[in-house]
C-alpha cells in the first residue's frame, strides 16, 4: 500500500494556478523530499493532502484511502505555519493535542514523558510554552507530530529556527521513523538535508513537477562528463580530455563524449602519477535545483 | 472520547480558569453585597431619630393650638418670633416656624433653622402640613374627613387577564427590577462569552495552531466544541448569578426590608431567561467564530465583533422608551431581530405581557440564524483561517464564499 498517492491535482487561487496537474506517490518506509523554490506550490500541495484545502480537480489518497477522521489519527503533520497554546504547560499541550489524535490521556502522558526525555526536555515539561525558546518550541511541535505513532509523517520546513544540535537530533529521529517502516515527507529548502536524508524526491516549480524519482538516479542523470583530480607530479596531455580547469586543491578534467572515466584513471595510473583523489563529478542537489529552477524561470 | 467532546472539555476547563471569568462570576455577588452594605450604612445614617423633636411655632393668625403632637414631633407655641428665636439659639427647640397673619390668603409659612439643608425633611413638612390642616378643619368637618384630607388616597391597581380574572403577575416596579438586572447580566454574559470564543479562535489563528488542529479535527468539530465549551462556562456563570439573586434578595430584605422582599421571580421568566441566554450565546458565538476566521489578529477581530455585540446592549439605550411604550411595533420588530432579541425580550417581559406568537417567532428566527451562522462560520474558517495577511474586504469574502 502506498502511503500517499496524488493524482493530477490542480489548485488555483484567484487568477494564479498554484498547483498544476501534479501527480506523485510516496511509499512506506521511505523519506520523500518535496522541494522547490518559494511559491512553487509545496505547502498548497501538502494542505490538499491534509484536506485543509480542497483541490479544484484531481484526487489524493492517504494510506490507501480518502482522508477521513480515522485516517487523520494515523497521520502526523508539522505545518510550516505552526505554534502552540502559549499559556498552556508543555505536558498539558502535548497531551491535549495527542488526545485529538485519538490517544488516551494516560498513554499520551506516558509517551510524552518518554519523548521529552529522549529530546532532553523532560525538565521543561511543567513550563508554559511561552517560557520556551523558539528551538525548544519546535521540538515540542515535533513531539506533538509523532506522539500518536503515525504511519505517515509530513514535515513542512522542520529545520526552520533550529540550531545544529537540534537539527541533528531531529534528523536522527526522522531516520528512526523510516527504520520503523513509516513514510516521511520532508518539505524544505535545505538541499543538503534532503540530499542527506531522502530516498526519493519531487521537485516542483510553478506548481508543476520538474524532477521526480530516486535521488541517486536523478543525481546520476545530472552527472557531468568530468573528473575531479588531486595529484602529485606532471599531468601533461591526457587522451580523451578536452580541457583542464584548475580549482583550489584539485583540477577538473573535462572528458570528450567517447572517453570513459575508467580509461582516464587507467591512463593516469600507467603514467605512475600519485593520485590523492579521483572523483567522478556529480552535481549537488543544490546545483541541480538552481539549474532546473533557473531553466524554468 | 469524541473529538468534539474533547474540544468542549478543553475549552470549558480553559475558560473557567481564566482570571477574567472568575472576576466576572464573582462580580455580581460581591457588588450586590457591597451595595447592600452601603445601603445599610446610608439608611442607618438617614434613619429618622427615635427621640422626640421639638419644633417651635408662632401663631399670628390664632386658632392653631390643637394637634401639637405629630408622630415624633412635638410643636411648642411661642408668643413672639423673638422668643422662638431665643429658644432656638438656646437649643431648646430644633427649629421654629411662623404662621403670619395673612397665611389664609397667601399660604406662606416661614421656617427658621440653624441647619443647612437642600429641602426641608419630609417628616417635618408632613408634621407642619398635618398640624395646619387639622387645625383649620377641626370642628368644621368630621374627623375621618380630616384624615382623608391629610392622606387623600392609596391607589391599588389590579391587573386582570383577558378573561377578566386577576392576573398572576401584577406588574409594577418590583417586576421591572429583576428583568432589568437579568437583562443587563445577560448582555454582559453574552458579550463576555462570545468574546472568549473570539479570543480563543483568534489566538489559535494568531499562534498558528489552526493547521495543527485541522490536521486532527474538522472545522465543524472545532467550532461546535469550542462554542459549546465556552457556552457552558457562560451558562454556569448565569446559573451562579440566578442562584445568588434569591440569596441576595433574602439578605437584602432582612437588612433593608421594604419592597425588595416583595420581589418575586416568576418561573416562566427564568425558563425564558435561560433559553434566550443559550440561543443568544450560540448566535453571538458562531458569529464571533466567523469574525475570528477573517481577522488577522485578536484585536482586529474584537473591533469587528463590537458591531454586533452592540445590539445586545442597545436596548438599554432606549430603556425609558421601552418602559413607556413596551408594545410599540419597533420593539416588536427588534424582539424578533436576532441580535437584539435576547436582551430586549427580557426587558419587555418585565414591563408587559409579551404575546406567545412574538416569543415563538423570535425563538424560531434565532434558531435559524444560529444554523445559518454556524454554516457560514465553518466556511469562513475553512476559507480564511490559513490566511495570515490583510483582512479581506466584504466583496472578496462574498467572491471567495461563492467560489468555495
Amino acid at each position: 500500500m502506498l502511503a500517499v498517492e496524488v493524482s493530477h491535482v490542480v489548485k488555483s487561487f484567484a487568477d494564479k494556478v498554484a498547483v498544476d496537474n501534479l501527480s506523485f506517490s510516496v511509499a512506506q518506509d521511505e523519506i520523500f523530499g518535496l522541494i522547490g523554490p518559494n511559491g512553487a506550490g509545496k505547502t498548497t500541495t501538502i494542505r490538499m493532502m491534509m484536506d485543509i484545502i480542497k483541490p479544484d480537480s484531481g484526487g489524493v489518497t492517504m494510506l490507501g484511502e480518502k482522508l477521513s477522521e480515522a485516517t487523520k489519527n494515523r497521520l502526523g503533520y508539522l505545518p510550516e505555519e505552526r505554534g502552540l497554546y502559549k499559556k498552556l504547560g508543555v505536558l498539558e499541550s502535548i497531551v491535549y493535542l495527542a488526545s485529538l489524535k485519538g490517544v488516551d490521556r494516560h498513554s499520551a502522558t506516558e509517551k510524552a514523558n518518554q519523548l521529552l526525555n529522549q529530546t532532553g526536555m523532560l525538565d521543561s515539561k511543567n513550563k508554559k510554552i511561552e517560557e520556551l525558546s523558539r528551538g525548544m518550541g519546535q521540538i515540542i511541535q515535533f513531539i506533538v507530530t509523532i506522539i500518536h505513532n503515525p504511519q505517515l509523517v509530513i514535515l513542512d520546513e522542520p529545520f526552520a529556527g533550529l540550531d545544529p544540535v537540534n537539527t541533528e537530533l531531529l534528523k536522527g529521529m526522522f531516520a528512526d521513523l523510516r527504520n520503523q517502516g513509516k513514510a516521511v515527507i520532508l518539505s524544505t529548502h535545505q538541499m543538503n538535508q534532503v540530499e542527506e536524508l531522502c530516498d526519493r524526491i519531487l521537485m516542483i516549480n510553478n506548481g508543476q513537477a520538474v524532477l521526480y524519482g530516486n535521488l541517486s538516479e536523478i543525481k546520476e542523470r545530472y552527472r557531468g562528463n568530468s573528473v575531479l583530480l588531486d595529484f602529485q607530479g606532471e599531468l601533461g596531455e591526457i587522451p580523451g580530455v578536452t580541457a583542464k580547469r584548475p580549482h583550489k586543491g584539485y583540477t577538473e578534467l573535462i572528458l570528450d563524449g567517447r572517453t570513459t572515466t575508467q580509461q582516464v584513471l587507467a591512463y593516469l595510473m600507467s603514467r605512475g602519477l600519485v593520485i590523492n583523489r579521483f572523483e567522478v563529478a556529480t552535481p549537488s542537489l543544490n546545483e541541480i535545483f538552481l539549474k532546473e529552477v533557473g531553466k524554468k524561470s | 472520547m469524541n473529538k468534539t467532546l474533547l474540544i468542549f472539555r478543553h475549552e470549558l476547563l480553559h475558560t473557567i480558569k481564566r482570571t477574567g471569568f472568575i472576576i466576572l462570576i464573582l462580580a455580581l455577588p460581591v457588588l450586590a453585597l457591597l451595595g447592600i452594605g452601603i445601603l445599610n450604612i446610608t439608611s442607618g445614617i438617614a434613619k429618622p431619630p427615635t427621640e422626640v423633636n421639638i419644633i417651635g411655632y408662632v401663631d399670628e393668625v390664632g386658632g392653631f393650638d390643637q394637634f401639637t403632637t405629630q408622630g415624633n414631633i412635638t410643636l411648642v407655641s411661642f408668643d413672639t418670633p423673638e422668643a422662638a428665636k431665643q429658644a432656638l439659639i438656646n437649643k431648646d427647640i430644633k427649629e421654629y416656624f411662623v404662621v403670619p397673619p395673612d397665611f389664609i390668603s397667601t399660604g406662606i409659612i416661614s421656617r427658621y433653622t440653624t441647619q443647612r439643608e437642600v429641602t426641608p425633611p419630609d417628616a417635618t413638612t408632613a408634621a407642619i402640613e398635618n398640624f395646619i390642616s387639622s387645625n383649620l378643619l377641626t370642628g368644621k368637618v368630621p374627623a375621618n374627613v380630616i384624615t382623608r384630607v391629610e392622606s387623600p388616597l392609596n391607589l391599588v391597581t389590579i391587573t386582570l387577564t383577558s378573561t377578566g380574572e386577576v392576573a398572576s403577575e401584577q406588574g409594577g416596579l418590583t417586576n421591572l427590577i429583576i428583568p432589568g438586572i437579568f437583562g443587563l447580566l445577560l448582555a454582559l454574559s453574552l458579550t463576555f462569552s462570545s468574546s472568549y470564543v473570539l479570543q480563543g479562535l483568534g489566538e489559535e489563528k494568531e499562534n498558528r495552531l489552526m493547521e495543527i488542529l485541522l490536521s486532527s479535527v474538522s472545522t465543524r468539530q472545532l467550532i461546535i466544541g469550542k462554542v459549546l465549551g465556552i457556552g457552558t462556562a457562560g451558562l454556569a456563570q448565569i446559573v451562579v448569578w440566578v442562584i445568588t439573586i434569591p440569596l441576595l434578595l433574602n439578605l437584602a430584605s432582612s437588612s433593608i426590608g421594604g419592597f425588595i422582599s416583595t420581589i418575586q421571580i416568576p418561573a416562566n421568566f427564568l425558563v425564558l431567561g435561560v433559553a434566550y441566554f443559550i440561543l443568544g450565546y450560540l448566535l453571538f458565538a458562531v458569529l464571533s467564530a466567523g469574525v475570528a476566521a477573517i481577522s488577522a489578529t485578536v484585536r482586529e477581530a474584537q473591533g469587528l465583533a463590537a458591531i454586533f455585540t452592540l445590539f445586545a446592549i442597545a436596548p438599554f439605550w432606549f430603556y425609558s422608551l421601552i418602559m413607556l411604550f413596551p408594545n410599540s411595533p419597533i420593539w416588536v420588530v427588534f424582539s424578533i431581530f436576532p441580535f437584539s432579541a435576547p436582551v430586549l425580550v427580557m426587558l419587555r417581559l418585565g414591563m408587559t405581557g409579551v404575546p406567545v406568537w412574538q416569543l415563538a417567532v423570535s425563538i424560531a428566527v434565532m434558531v435559524l440564524s444560529i444554523v445559518g451562522g454556524l454554516l457560514l462560520a465553518a466556511k469562513l474558517l475553512r476559507t480564511y483561517i490559513l490566511m495570515y495577511g490583510k483582512r479581506p474586504n466584504l466583496g472578496e469574502i462574498i467572491r471567495n464564499l461563492r467560489s468555495g
